[in-house]
Parts: C-alpha cells; sequence; structure tokens
C-alpha cells in the first residue's frame, strides 16, 4: 500500500530546477533507497518529504504530495504536526547538549507531554526500538555528547522515534560512522521496518541493496528509474540506471 | 636568515607583544592595591563620609554603584537578548535589519558623555524621573545594550544550524526551538557580552554625572527615584574638586570599585561555567 504518492512535483532553487516532474509512490513498512550521484536531488527530495526545505529562502515547490490522502504542501498544512508525523534523522549525528534521556523526551516534551511516567515511558521504548537502551540504560542522565559516534546516531534515531512517527527520513545516517556503527544501524533499519516506513538516501549502493524493498535512483533531478531493489541491481530498464549501479559513473 | 631563525626571532616578537598588553595592565592593578589597600577597613566600606569626604567611609557610593549596575542589567539584558532574538532568528533579512544594525553599531560609537546629555534630557526632563537611580539606569542601559546585542547576536548565530534543524524537525515550533536549543546554547556567549556591559556601566562616569550621582549625600537611597552617590563619580570628585584629600582615600576608593566590578564578573563567571556545564 503507498503510505506517500508524490504526483508531478517540482522544485526550484533560485532560478534552479532541482526536481523535474518526479512521480513517486512510497510504500507503508518498507524501506526505500534513494541514489544517485551527488547533487542529483535526492537529499532536496528526502527534505521536501517533512517539508524541511521550507526553512531555506528562495524554493518554490510545486505539484502534489499525499500522506496517505492529505496533501502536505497544501496552505492549511501544519507544519508542526506534520513533522511529528514524518521524523528525520541527519546526516551526522546531532544530539543536543543535553542528557540522553532529555534528548528523547525532547518530542514528547514539546508537544506538551508533563507526566515523568509517560516520558519515562517513552524513553525507554524509544532507546530499545533504537537498540540503544542497555547501553545506556544506567547513565540517562548522563550527557549525551559523551556518546560515541554510532550511539549518537542511534540516540538521534530514538530522538526521532519517540514521536511515534508514521514515516522516518533517514539522509545518509551512516556517512559519518564506522563500518561496525554502520552495520548495526542497518540492522535497526531492517527492525524498524515492521513498524515504520522509512526512506533513506544513501550514497552506498551496497547499502542499498542490502537493507532496502525498493529503490529510486535519480539523476539531475529527475527519477530515472523506481523498482523493486533486486530489480533495479540486476535488471533494471534503463542504461543509465544500469551505467550507476555497476559504478560506470558516480 | 635560515628559516629557523626567522621562526624564532617572529615568535619572540609576538610572544613580547602579548606580554607588553598584559604588563600595564597587571601594573595597575597591582599599584591600586598596593597603594590603597592601606585604606580598606570596615569603617571605609560600611560608613557614610565625614568631614567633607575626608574621613569616614564610602558606603553610600558603594550601595549607589551596586544598584546602577543591577538596575541597568535589569533592563539592558531583556531589551538586548530580545532584539538580538528578533534580529538573528525572526527579521527577515534586508534594509530594515541592516538599518538596525548600523544604527547599532554607531551606538557603540557614541561617546558616553553623549548618552549623559540623551538620558539628562529624555528621562531626567522630559519624563520627569528627576535625577535619580530610574534615569541613571535606564541612561546606562542604552550605553551597553549595542555591547549586549552584539554579543548575543554572535551567541546566537554561532549556534550550529543542525540543532535548528533537529529540533524542528521533531516538531517544535520556532519559539519552542529558539527557547530550549538555541538560548541554552548561546547562554555562556549572551554571559560574555553580560561581564563586558557590567564593566562598562560600573565604570561610567560622564553618564550618571548628568542623570543621578550625588556630589555629597550621607544618607541611603529609599527608592529608585532617589540620587545616589556613586564610585566612579565619588573618585572624580575626590580627586579634582576637594582640597586637601589624602591619597590613601581616593587609591582606597579606586581600590573598591575595581572589587565590585570584580565581584561581579566572578558571579557572571560563575553563571557562565554553569550553562557550559549544564550544555556538556
Amino acid at each position: 500500500m503507498s503510505k506517500i504518492s508524490v504526483k508531478d512535483l517540482n522544485l526550484h532553487y533560485g532560478s534552479f530546477h532541482a526536481l523535474k516532474n518526479i512521480n513517486l509512490d512510497i510504500c507503508e513498512r518498507e524501506v526505500t533507497a534513494l541514489i544517485g550521484p551527488s547533487g542529483c536531488g535526492k537529499s532536496t527530495f528526502i527534505r521536501s518529504l517533512n517539508r524541511m526545505n521550507d526553512l531555506i529562502d528562495g524554493v518554490k515547490i510545486d505539484g502534489e504530495m499525499f500522506l496517505e490522502d492529505q496533501d502536505i504542501y497544501q496552505p492549511d498544512v501544519d507544519v508542526v504536526s506534520l513533522r511529528r508525523r514524518v521524523g528525520m534523522v541527519f546526516q551526522s549525528p546531532n544530539p543536543f547538549r543535553k542528557s540522553i534521556y532529555e534528548n528523547v523526551a525532547y518530542g514528547p516534551r514539546r508537544y506538551g507531554i508533563k507526566s515523568r511516567n509517560q516520558l519515562d515511558e517513552i524513553v525507554e521504548r524509544s532507546l530499545r526500538e533504537a537498540a540503544l537502551w542497555e547501553e545506556v540504560k544506567d547513565r540517562l542522565k548522563s550527557s549525551a555528547l559523551g556518546l560515541s559516534g554510532g550511539q549518537q546516531q542511534r540516540l538521534c534515531i530514538a530522538r526521532a522515534l519517540a514521536m511515534e512517527p508514521e514515516v522516518l527520513l533517514m539522509d545518509e545516517p551512516t556517512s559519518a560512522l564506522d563500518p561496525i556503527a554502520t552495520s548495526r544501524i542497518e540492522e535497526l533499519i531492517d527492525q524498524l521496518k515492521k513498524e515504520y516506513t522509512i526512506v533513506i538516501v544513501t550514497h552506498s549502493m551496497q547499502q542499498a541493496a542490502r537493507i532496502s524493498d525498493k529503490t529510486v535512483f535519480f539523476l539531475m533531478g529527475e527519477v530515472i528509474e523506481a523498482d523493486d531493489t533486486q530489480v533495479i541491481f540486476t535488471s533494471p530498464r534503463d542504461q543509465r540506471t544500469e551505467d550507476y549501479v555497476t559504478g560506470r559513473f558516480g | 636568515m635560515k628559516k629557523e631563525q626567522r621562526e624564532k626571532l617572529v615568535f619572540s616578537l609576538l610572544t613580547l607583544t602579548a606580554a607588553l598588553v598584559v604588563i600595564p595592565t597587571l601594573l595597575m592593578i597591582g599599584y591600586i592595591i598596593f597603594r590603597g589597600i592601606g585604606t580598606i577597613s570596615w569603617e571605609f566600606l560600611s560608613a557614610m563620609p565625614r568631614k567633607g569626604m575626608r574621613e569616614g567611609g564610602i558606603f553610600p557610593a558603594i550601595v549607589g554603584t551596586v544598584s546602577l549596575v543591577l538596575g541597568t542589567m535589569i533592563v539592558a539584558l531583556p531589551l538586548g537578548v530580545g532584539s538580538a532574538i528578533y534580529l538573528t532568528e525572526y527579521a527577515k533579512q534586508g534594509f530594515l535589519t541592516r538599518t538596525i544594525r548600523l544604527a547599532i553599531l554607531n551606538l557603540a560609537g557614541v561617546p558616553s558623555v553623549v548618552y549623559g546629555l540623551f538620558g539628562l534630557g529624555l528621562f531626567v526632563l522630559f519624563l520627569g524621573f528627576g535625577s535619580s537611580i530610574l534615569a541613571g539606569a535606564l541612561t546606562l542601559a542604552c550605553l551597553v545594550l549595542p555591547v549586549v546585542i552584539t554579543a548575543s547576536e554572535e551567541a546566537l548565530k554561532s549556534v550550529d544550524f543542525s540543532y535548528r534543524q533537529a529540533s524542528l524537525a521533531l516538531g517544535a515550533t520556532k519559539w519552542q526551538t529558539i527557547r530550549h536549543v538555541v538560548l541554552p546554547h548561546a547562554a555562556p556567549g549572551i554571559v560574555t557580552g553580560a561581564i563586558l556591559a557590567i564593566g562598562r556601566a560600573a565604570g561610567e562616569t560622564a553618564p550618571i554625572l548628568l542623570t543621578v550621582a550625588a556630589f555629597f549625600l550621607p544618607r541611603l537611597p529609599q527608592s529608585i527615584f532617589d540620587q545616589v552617590m556613586a564610585l566612579p563619580y565619588h573618585l572624580y570628585i575626590i580627586s579634582t574638586q576637594v582640597p586637601g584629600m589624602p591619597e590613601s582615600i581616593k587609591y582606597g576608593t579606586a581600590l573598591v570599585l575595581l572589587g565590585i566590578v570584580s565581584i561581579f564578573f566572578a558571579i557572571a563567571t560563575a553563571i557562565r561555567i554553569r550553562f557550559k556545564m549544564a550544555n556538556r
């Protein structure tokens, strides 16, 4: 079933046409990987899914983007509640300079949850889901900056999960991590897709092949091909896709 | 000359310039302590001046300066931090913000006696506060506002975009992001601005001369509408206007002023360290 459905989406940065006529369906409880060379628009696209591009001056977007049955670019859409439904994890781990506990409780607190018990539950659930609980349960009050890079990134995932989003966007979440931390995150993504719809931007084709169900290939702001990951990597229809996944350019 | 030699020469020259900056500061502080320490006694700190200020203490001037500094910070901090938040976070960057920034820069360059005249005209006469703590603190607040705003702006701008982004992506509103992420991260920098402002507010003479300071007033203020004595002005008077004033009292007064500013610095630094610890 399709969770997000994009129709004729165009995005301009000033005079630069960054996304051209994107049509795409993103399926519920699957991992969709966005691949393509640098500057192809995959990061711009993922940031348009929770309207993070709104923060950048001079961005113009037209077209439709449905989250279930709601077009998220309608003027009456509340961006704050949209971002609660569509969580995001960024390229380099960026925990706040607060305790581990306060990092995870940040979203729920801003949402207005005050009860200590409720917050305790959310923090434990989120940290368990992010496979971090066992490592930090004895030092929830200590600073998040004392964690290793990989732990920090799982904390950022926990922080996003605390809002119980329906969709989780990950913009190159492992590009700043070592191989061991990367494989832990990949295992985690495999677990999370049972509950969440996941969209991930990755530079690593091996990673896309390992963890995703669907793969979308971007080139120069266009979607060249979107299909089952296996099809993209074994028998792509477009020559450019084949050239890219076989490493002939990119 | 060989590369290594030149390296050594440049290094020693730079060390020398740095040392030359430190030496006058140390000499000045050392000299004031040396000349003034003998005067410091409980009576000097806690008694009213007597015999045309040649005897007794400087208690009213201490109270005056402390209340002026506190009053100035109560006005200048919220105003300064508030406008810095507006300028960095909310205002659309353009003609208006450029004009505001230019105005702030110019304000920083205005001589302090002009602030005194401005305070005299606006607060003392036009608004009818009279020569009072209120008028003096407001005048000093105008004087230190540029420092507070500039330091706060720098502190706010230095907060990494990724933190704001993370907060917004979690469904926090813009104000929640500023209140819970940006301000805590910027707090140490803002306090640095406050420290600079305290130093100026405590030490300025010209603005308070015209708006609050009394020549000789051997009693404590009852409200913010009272005049007070203040240490910098007192120091000026006893150094130039009172014949036969013992040197020791002048240096003692200077030392007390230095001490009060240091205490304020220490408090601000402690707050700064606490913020930094909390941020870690």
